[in-house]
């Protein structure tokens, strides 16, 4: 493997609440390399947000923290970077798409304002030279007619429009890293096929890497070179897109393919739901965070947390029992 | 493109013209705000009469006609004479330019400290936003007057003194709104978007959050004019404020209006009906511009 764009290594994350301290992100760590897409997988709660915003370091403190662990960006770790510093690479370096494209663009701004604002901040480019820049970038996420529609406020736009503005907006400066966090949460299904291909498309051309978070395993197998699964807090599961959807190494992962409908091959196929609740991060057990879910664990998963080891090339799990998996 | 252009896209955005801001404005709020539309007639003839008072007043505030004294409204004195024969609708017009002056002045600063304090507070949240408010309740709970008269009877009275003083007081006190505006907008996505774009604390506090707070900043700015031109009266009406021979309503009402009240009521009456009738236009317009600039209610138009 090529020297990576970003390694993250041993990152936790965790947050200050009443209920006592959350680990919402545990001892994570994986590499992009440059031009990659890496797609992080998992349920609501499992850290795939809060580890895509402390690489940014936009983890609001307090209540939260980043407590230890190293993120090392063209190799420079973030973690060390004074506030003008990370600034520099926001939006710059690294870009972000959020989740609603509804909420995340400012209502009292034209588009225009928005999608000129990186350029503006960052290549120091004077106003008019960044609207036509932001014109020309309109044209990219095909909106038609991005001149005249640069004066148009959100409002004015549908939400499939708005998620290409945040597209557009991300690819501003020509980030070497895109962070998109379920970009297409909000959309209807049609509209997020788009979305997800124009992305795609358009971090190729740029030879941008990207990080996908979702929690659309069908996303996952059509666009990310290598996913990482995530489960209470921890990855559980890594490896490159085909391998780990052909012989799946976690029952976590298994689970996950086992309740989603597919429509090629077996349809008839029975959907098994994974049965229980999430884990409450705040008391996390000693052993296996998925062993109260799993129906394979042993009195050892109980008792002791399984380390991420290699089990295949480029394949990593967390199951005491990945190479019986395997078989 | 034709496979990929969002269908969506230009049938929902094509219909929806960007409306043309002011005059719609003003169109919506004389049809759901007649009472408000009125009252903005009101302070903006206000207004007018201050900044063209010198053209406007028939005679000079201090001109002075022994042989008319304490004549009755007429033709010739609409609203009467005083007791040196001087005209009170000269002398209430040029009320109206201290009014004006005092009064844009003194709520204009008052709104800046409001929205510095406010925008700063708001969105640092924390420690600092606490000391700040407790700061601010501590403020709010001596009754104004009392800071004012505390505050005059030190620096003395005087124009600039009082708009200080009075910019200062409501300015701490209007904080709270702007704060309270800050503290729901601050949670926003595009407050987090804008800082993922490397976006400087200042450059998001002024170009995202700023103009996401302006409906409360212009209501406050409106209804503070209200405030100060009462205050300022109170004030002229104890001694403490423009000190004589400017003519400023509160010190009309006090001066020759209460010596003279049983001769020539019209001396008190005439300031105090304008005194009235301003500050009931600017709160009553206040409330119209919060009603219509109330995002709630953005999307029943």
């Amino acid at each position: 493997m090529t020297q990576p764009l970003l390694s993250v290594r041993n990152l936790s994350t965790r947050f200050r609440t009443d209920r006592g301290l959350v680990r919402a992100v545990d001892d994570v760590s994986f590499d992009v390399a440059p031009g990659e897409t890496l797609a992080i997988v998992g349920e609501s709660g499992s850290g795939k947000s809060v580890t895509a915003l402390s690489i940014l370091r936009l983890i609001p403190d307090p209540p939260g923290k980043i407590e230890s662990g190293e993120i090392l960006f063209e190799g420079k770790d973030l973690l060390k970077l004074d506030d003008a510093g990370i600034r520099a690479i926001r939006g710059d370096r690294i870009a972000m798409i959020f989740q609603e494209p509804m909420s995340s663009l400012n209502p009292a701004l034209t588009v225009g304002l928005q999608v000129g604002e990186p350029i503006n901040l960052h290549r120091k480019t004077v106003w008019s030279k960044a609207l036509d820049k932001a014109a020309e970038l309109l044209g990219k996420v095909r909106i038609p007619d991005g001149k005249s529609r640069l004066n148009s406020y959100p409002h004015q736009y549908s939400g499939g429009m708005r998620q290409r503005v945040m597209i557009a907006m991300a690819l501003a400066c020509q980030p070497k890293l895109i962070i998109a966090d379920e970009p297409t949460t909000a959309l209807d299904v049609t509209v997020q096929a788009q979305i997800l291909a124009l992305l795609k498309e358009l971090t190729r051309e740029a030879n941008s890497a990207m990080i996908l978070i979702t929690h659309d395993l069908g996303v996952v197998a059509r666009y990310a070179d290598r996913v990482a699964v995530m489960y209470g807090g921890r990855i559980v599961e890594t490896a490159p897109a085909r391998p780990l959807y052909k012989s799946p190494r976690h029952p976590y992962t298994r689970g996950l393919m086992a309740s989603v409908p597919r429509l090629d091959g077996d349809t008839g196929r029975p959907l098994v739901p994974i049965e229980g609740q999430p884990p409450d991060l705040a008391s996390l057990p000693a052993g296996c965070a998925f062993a109260l879910r799993c129906k394979d664990a042993t009195e050892r998963c109980h008792r002791e947390r399984p380390p991420l080891v290699e089990s295949a090339r480029h394949h990593f799990s967390a199951c005491w029992y990945h190479e019986r998996l395997a078989a | 493109m034709a496979t990929i252009a969002d269908p969506a896209v230009t049938a929902a955005a094509a219909p929806r013209r960007p409306r043309s801001g002011l005059l719609h404005f003003i169109g919506r709020l004389f049809r759901e705000k007649p009472l408000g539309a009125v009252c903005a007639v009101i302070f903006v003839l206000f207004l007018l009469c201050g900044i063209f008072a010198d053209v406007l007043a028939p005679y000079g505030y201090n001109q002075i006609s022994p042989l008319n004294r304490l004549k009755p409204p007429s033709m010739k004195w609409p609203f009467g004479t005083d007791n040196l024969g001087r005209d009170m609708l000269s002398r209430c017009i040029y009320g109206a330019q201290l009014s004006v002056i005092i009064g844009f002045c003194a709520a204009g600063i008052a709104t800046v400290i409001s929205i510095v304090l406010g925008i700063v507070s708001g969105y640092l949240g924390g420690k600092f936003d606490l000391i700040v408010q407790r700061f601010v309740d501590a403020w709010m709970s001596f009754p104004d007057l009392i800071i004012l008269i505390v505050v005059v009877s030190v620096v003395g009275p005087g124009m600039v003194q009082i708009i200080c003083t009075l910019g200062l007081l409501l300015g701490i006190a209007g904080s709270r709104i702007i704060r309270g505006a800050v503290v729901s907008v601050r949670e926003n996505m595009y407050v987090h978007a804008a800082q993922s774009t490397g976006a400087s604390t200042f450059r998001v506090l002024w170009r995202h959050i700023l103009p996401n707070v302006m409906a409360p900043v212009i209501v406050l700015f409106t209804t503070r004019v209200g405030t100060v031109i009462l205050a300022e009266s109170g004030l002229s009406f104890l001694g403490l404020g423009v000190p004589p021979p400017a003519p400023t309503w509160g010190g009309l009402l006090s001066g020759s209006g209460r010596t003279y009240m049983l001769q020539g009521p019209w001396l008190a009456l005439a300031p105090g009906l304008c005194l009235t009738v301003v500050v009931y236009a600017t709160n009553m317009f206040g409330d119209a511009l919060r009603d219509l600039l109330d995002p709630r209610m953005r999307d029943s138009r």
